[in-house]
């Protein structure tokens, strides 16, 4: 049956030498795996940092052994100062934001699946590509300078919020040279995404094999894709802003700080500087990015789903459909983030009605995933578990945006912890247990060894358990009005609700250390886990055509053709209940869509 | 419930790779010079790639010319000054450059085809090309000085930071297009000529639009200064 | 484990109603005469929130308990993909935009409305990291500020320039908001340094300050107390401190206390 492939297109030789092949290296596949490298360790530092900011919260006067090796000055004798605790919080947003939620579900599956789904050799700028990595990686060294510059990181947030941003280091510690480079480090990342971008871009659109039509693509694929076309718009904003954002930090220009302000009984020598300019560039791009983590786990849980449902989603279309109005979407509704602002109140309801509607995209999407439960035969894998958390936690972080999106109701939430938990739920654990999902369904295929699965479900209790303990509960703390980026609850005002902070501190530690138990099966199984079979899921997409891991240019010389639907399960065939996308075998499929 | 039966596609759909047709061959064992017989493999995701690229750099100006907008109408302090006179002289130039590139392409094209055997003539056009754009980047460092001469630096105004801003950003990204010509030169001047089509037509699709969003960013700064 | 997993997420899910139905958390009592409209926008969306979210999750443990099977036939959904999309659009768009309608209602009253006549002009200025205010004194004007005159150590906060500024003799500044009830307020609202906003959750009163564009904000109170505001845009190291207080006062005890602030001044 693998008579009718067509003779491959090689881009690049066999790489050889250690640098080739594992550092500067162009194949889409290492690259991948950098990505995933870079977010593993980004999302340890950021976990870290969530650990330190929770203990302090939970118990502002309790000494953190080791912390005073960190920063002498910014927790002497352990205990984080207030500045140090805006400083760490800034630095979890950041990493956590920028290196794992767009780095790992996007750009790290992306890369080391996208080219091998659509039937491709490589990304068709490989050069392009291996800059897009380590341009990236030039942005996380920028960043993680920031902890070693002498005033430490900056303490603006991870919105940076001008003039707070701009103003230099009169501002605050860390509003120096801290905030410089964290400027400069997100410039850099968008750079690199951009490139990214690019490459995903052309590879979806160029570079399919035979037979491998748009409609024919995986969602993964398209989830990628989608995510590619958001990214490339909203990076390609943010760059401009930060460039400007540092411009007026160090060059004295006024683009966003305005006339007469007294900063320590100083007047600051900026003028007519806008301060709402910054917040309407940063969220154009912050919203998109918002979706940028999400929609790639929903590809990869669409695609976990399936093959373990054993049947096609309830409809193809209907959620590339979905998935594509809620990137176009992303970029109406960025106002939501600036109800109490100052912005024109007439523009909050302008904003408002794309925000509720993007309900609608979402709930299409969330009912598709359990619609097509039924009447599935559904496998119990850590896989699977993570994706129907996955769904779980989307649903539960997507109801919490029915109260945001309306300004009335911001009036009461805006800034509270009802907001960390809702974008915590979505955005964040969400996207992680995507991230999840996939490393437990691909790791075979990369590493050619399974992950061990009595481990990987007693992770999966302890992150779903754990994700719902620490954030369900943010949201009662944000109805009764506790606001956040407080580094204590000094007054009476918030003392009642210092037990459900001790709470959600205990269950953050827990899950945080049940995250021990992954890194464990990740590094183990790398090595000892036992061999992977080619196609241990008995999935269909063109990654189970090929050995794990796979060879240097994909599909050894040739490129594949493509005969069915990404998704045929259910069906009788010589196989089994399912059928290779690559096989010519003719089947009867059953399906729904209509 | 529907059924249907998935047919493979006609096996007349899957070509044979066509000889020198751009399909197949391996860059590094170039055709003897005869251009025509290289390996063009990614042709498709080139003028793909060009185009998402050039709608990203759109974007990240329409992100600036939004920011200013919503700058000079966020106080009364935009200072309007004359654009020095070498702007025009630059535009000149670079329109020129577009025109000479187009000429070199055209040469190169007839040296592909073998219509004309001398390679020298659309490298001359080509270095024209090159010559062109670097008077036309130390053309705009001409105008910072020119602006410098009248007192307006970088932080003077709102209007001279956008000025420096956008000038500045435009000369990057134009040295990324001279380095796009830099290397169709160093293909196509090689003892055996490697350049791919392509690579000479994603080179000139970036330059000519590095002209078109100049002419933009002159109009910006006619309207607004 | 489909079980388990089926068993917890139903669990998860009526476990994390009960807070709310208990209203264990709840908004400390609205003290504003706009707030009832937000408070009732409030147990709307919570109740339409909750029921989708229940129902979502309800319906995914069940879908997993019983179709976790290696039996029978790939069965599908009653109605199919056209069923869900049609109930998503009609019912939860149309609820999502009654939601909004109702919402936009309830910010029109406070937005969309200018401040009476007779509405008492404070002004307030947010600076890292305390909150001032200022009464424009018996002449009803505020003098000019000057910000090169702000200066922490003699305590001008504002600028003021009493000696030159007719107007700003006897304007009274106070660390504190006291406000007659029952009586409209039009908050001026002047950001010195950086963002910061001003929230009183009593209040139902969210607002920016943003530098370079002075806002305001008007309420009226109705109920005599003390309540505190917080600044909740993250403005520098001392964030969390950055507090005042709300005094809402009868008319009378309003009377005596500017009179004894403007004797301090």
């Amino acid at each position: 049956m693998h008579d009718m492939h067509v003779p491959a297109v090689h881009h690049h030789a066999p790489p050889q030498g250690f640098i080739r092949k594992h550092v500067f290296s162009l194949d889409h596949k290492v690259i991948g795996e950098q990505y995933y490298g870079l977010a593993l360790l980004a999302v340890l530092i950021g976990m870290v940092l969530s650990w330190i900011m929770r203990l302090h919260l939970g118990w502002p006067t309790l000494s953190i052994p080791g912390l005073q090796l960190l920063s002498k000055n910014g927790a002497p004798g352990g205990i984080p100062t207030p500045e140090y605790y805006l400083q760490l919080m800034t630095m979890h947003g950041t990493f956590m934001v920028f290196f794992v939620l767009t780095t790992a579900p996007f750009a790290g599956f992306g890369n080391y699946f996208l080219p091998i789904q659509v039937g491709a050799e490589d990304m068709p700028f490989p050069h392009f590509n291996m800059m897009s990595f380590w341009v990236t990686f030039v942005a996380f060294v920028v960043a993680l300078a920031a902890f070693f510059v002498p005033d430490g990181p900056p303490l603006s947030g991870w919105t940076g919020y001008a003039p707070l941003s701009a103003l230099g280091a009169v501002a605050g510690p860390g509003q120096g040279l801290g905030q410089v480079l964290w400027a400069a480090s997100l410039a850099i990342f968008c750079v690199g995404q951009l490139l990214g971008s690019l490459n995903f871009i052309s590879t979806t659109l160029d570079m399919r094999c035979k037979g491998m039509s748009m409609m024919r693509l995986p969602l993964t694929v398209w989830a990628w894709f989608i995510t590619s076309a958001m990214g490339l718009t909203a990076f390609a904003v943010l760059m401009p802003a930060c460039i400007l954002l540092i411009l007026d930090h160090v060059a004295g220009t006024s683009f966003f700080v305005a006339s007469n302000l007294v900063v320590n009984d100083q007047l600051q020598p900026h003028s007519g500087g806008s301060t709402l300019l910054w917040q309407h560039l940063f969220w154009f791009f912050g919203h998109p990015e918002v979706y940028v983590a999400i929609v790639p786990g929903m590809g990869v849980v669409s695609h976990v789903l399936i093959t373990n449902m054993r049947r096609p989603m309830l409809s193809h279309r209907v959620l590339i459909y979905s998935m594509a109005a809620l990137a176009f979407l992303s970029y109406m509704v960025y106002g939501h983030h600036m109800f109490v602002s100052g912005m024109n109140p007439f523009s909050s309801i302008v904003f408002s009605f794309p925000t509720l509607a993007i309900t609608i995209p979402s709930t299409i999407i969330v009912l598709i995933w359990i619609g097509s439960l039924y009447g599935a035969k559904l496998r119990i894998n850590s896989a699977s578990l993570f994706a129907l958390g996955f769904i779980s936690l989307f649903v539960s972080g997507g109801v919490s945006g029915f109260f945001l999106a309306q300004p009335s109701l911001d009036i009461l939430l805006h800034a509270t912890y009802f907001v960390v938990g809702h974008f915590h739920f979505t955005m964040a654990i969400a996207a992680i247990f995507g991230i999840f999902a996939g490393t437990y369904f691909w790791f075979s295929k990369v590493t050619g060894r399974m992950m061990n699965e009595t481990l990987g479900k007693i992770h999966f209790w302890f992150t779903f358990v754990g994700a719902y303990s620490i954030f369900m509960p943010f949201h009662y703390l944000g109805i009764a009005g506790n606001v956040r980026r407080y580094q204590a609850f000094v007054d009476d005002y918030l003392q009642p609700l210092l037990g459900v902070h001790k709470f959600i501190t205990v269950a953050a530690l827990v899950t945080g250390a049940a995250q021990l138990i992954f890194l464990y099966n990740l590094i183990y199984s790398r090595f000892r886990g036992p061999k992977a079979p080619q196609n241990p899921w008995e999935a269909t997409s063109l990654e189970w055509t090929i050995p794990s891991p796979p060879p240097f240019d994909n599909f050894g010389g040739k490129l594949p053709v493509v005969y069915h639907d990404p998704y045929q399960y259910g069906i009788e065939a010589s196989s089994g209940d399912y059928v290779m996308q690559d096989s010519p075998e003719q089947v009867q499929t059953v399906h729904d869509e209509k | 419930m529907a059924t249907t039966i998935h047919e493979p596609p006609a096996v007349n759909a899957i070509h044979a790779p066509e000889l020198g047709a751009g399909k197949g061959a391996w860059p590094r064992n170039p055709s003897e010079g005869n251009l025509r017989m290289l390996a063009d493999h990614s042709s498709g995701a080139s003028r793909t790639g060009i185009w998402v690229g050039l709608a990203a750099i759109s974007m990240t100006f329409a992100a600036f010319t939004s920011a200013l907008v919503v700058r000079q109408g966020s106080a009364l302090d935009w200072r309007h000054f004359a654009l020095p006179s070498v702007l025009y002289f630059n535009t000149v130039i670079l329109l020129a450059s577009s025109m000479t590139l187009e000429v070199s392409r055209r040469r190169v094209a007839a040296f592909a085809r073998g219509f004309d055997s001398r390679r020298a003539i659309p490298l001359g056009w080509l270095y024209v090309t090159l010559a062109m754009g670097l008077i036309f980047v130390a053309g705009q460092f001409a105008a910072w000085m020119q602006l410098k001469a009248q007192g307006l630096y970088l932080a003077t105004n709102p209007s001279s930071s956008f000025f420096y801003v956008l000038t500045a950003m435009h000369a990057l990204h134009l040295l990324g297009g001279l380095g796009g010509l830099v290397l169709v030169i160093s293909r196509l001047s090689k003892q055996i000529p490697t350049l791919r089509r392509s690579t000479m037509d994603t080179a000139s699709y970036y330059w000519h639009f590095m002209d078109v969003l100049w002419l933009y960013l002159l109009l910006l700064l006619w309207l607004k200064f | 484990m489909a079980k388990l997993f089926a068993v917890t997420v139903i669990l998860i899910a009526i476990g994390s109603a009960i807070p709310i139905l208990m209203h264990t958390f709840v908004p400390p009592v609205d003290i504003s005469t706009h707030g009832p409209l937000i408070d009732e926008q409030m147990s709307e969306t919570m109740a339409e929130a909750g029921i989708s979210f229940l129902a979502a999750q309800i319906i995914l443990g069940v879908f997993v308990w019983k179709f976790s099977r290696t039996q029978g036939r790939i069965g599908s959904f009653p109605g199919g993909a056209r069923g869900l999309v049609a109930a998503a659009v009609i019912l939860v768009g149309v609820e999502v935009f009654a939601l909004g309608a109702f919402g936009a209602r309830a910010w029109a009253g406070i937005y969309f409305t200018a401040p009476g006549p007779n509405a008492m002009r404070i002004q307030a200025q947010a600076g890292q990291f305390a909150f001032y205010f200022r009464y424009p004194g018996p002449d009803g004007k505020f003098g000019p500020l000057h910000p090169d005159l702000i200066n922490e150590g003699t305590q001008n906060f504002f600028g003021l320039d009493p000696d030159h500024d007719p107007e700003a003799k006897d304007d009274i500044v106070t660390a504190e908001l006291a406000v007659p009830v029952n009586r409209e307020i039009h908050l001026l609202m002047h950001a010195k340094d950086v963002g910061h906003s001003f929230f009183v959750r009593e209040l139902r009163i969210q607002q920016d300050f943003v530098p370079g564009l002075d806002v305001s904000v008007h309420f009226t109170t109705n109920k005599v107390g003390r309540y505190e505001i917080v600044c909740t845009q993250l403005c520098g190291l001392g964030h969390y401190n950055m507090k005042a207080y709300l005094n809402v006062m009868s008319q009378a005890d309003f009377d005596a206390w500017l009179k004894q602030q403007a004797s301090q001044q």
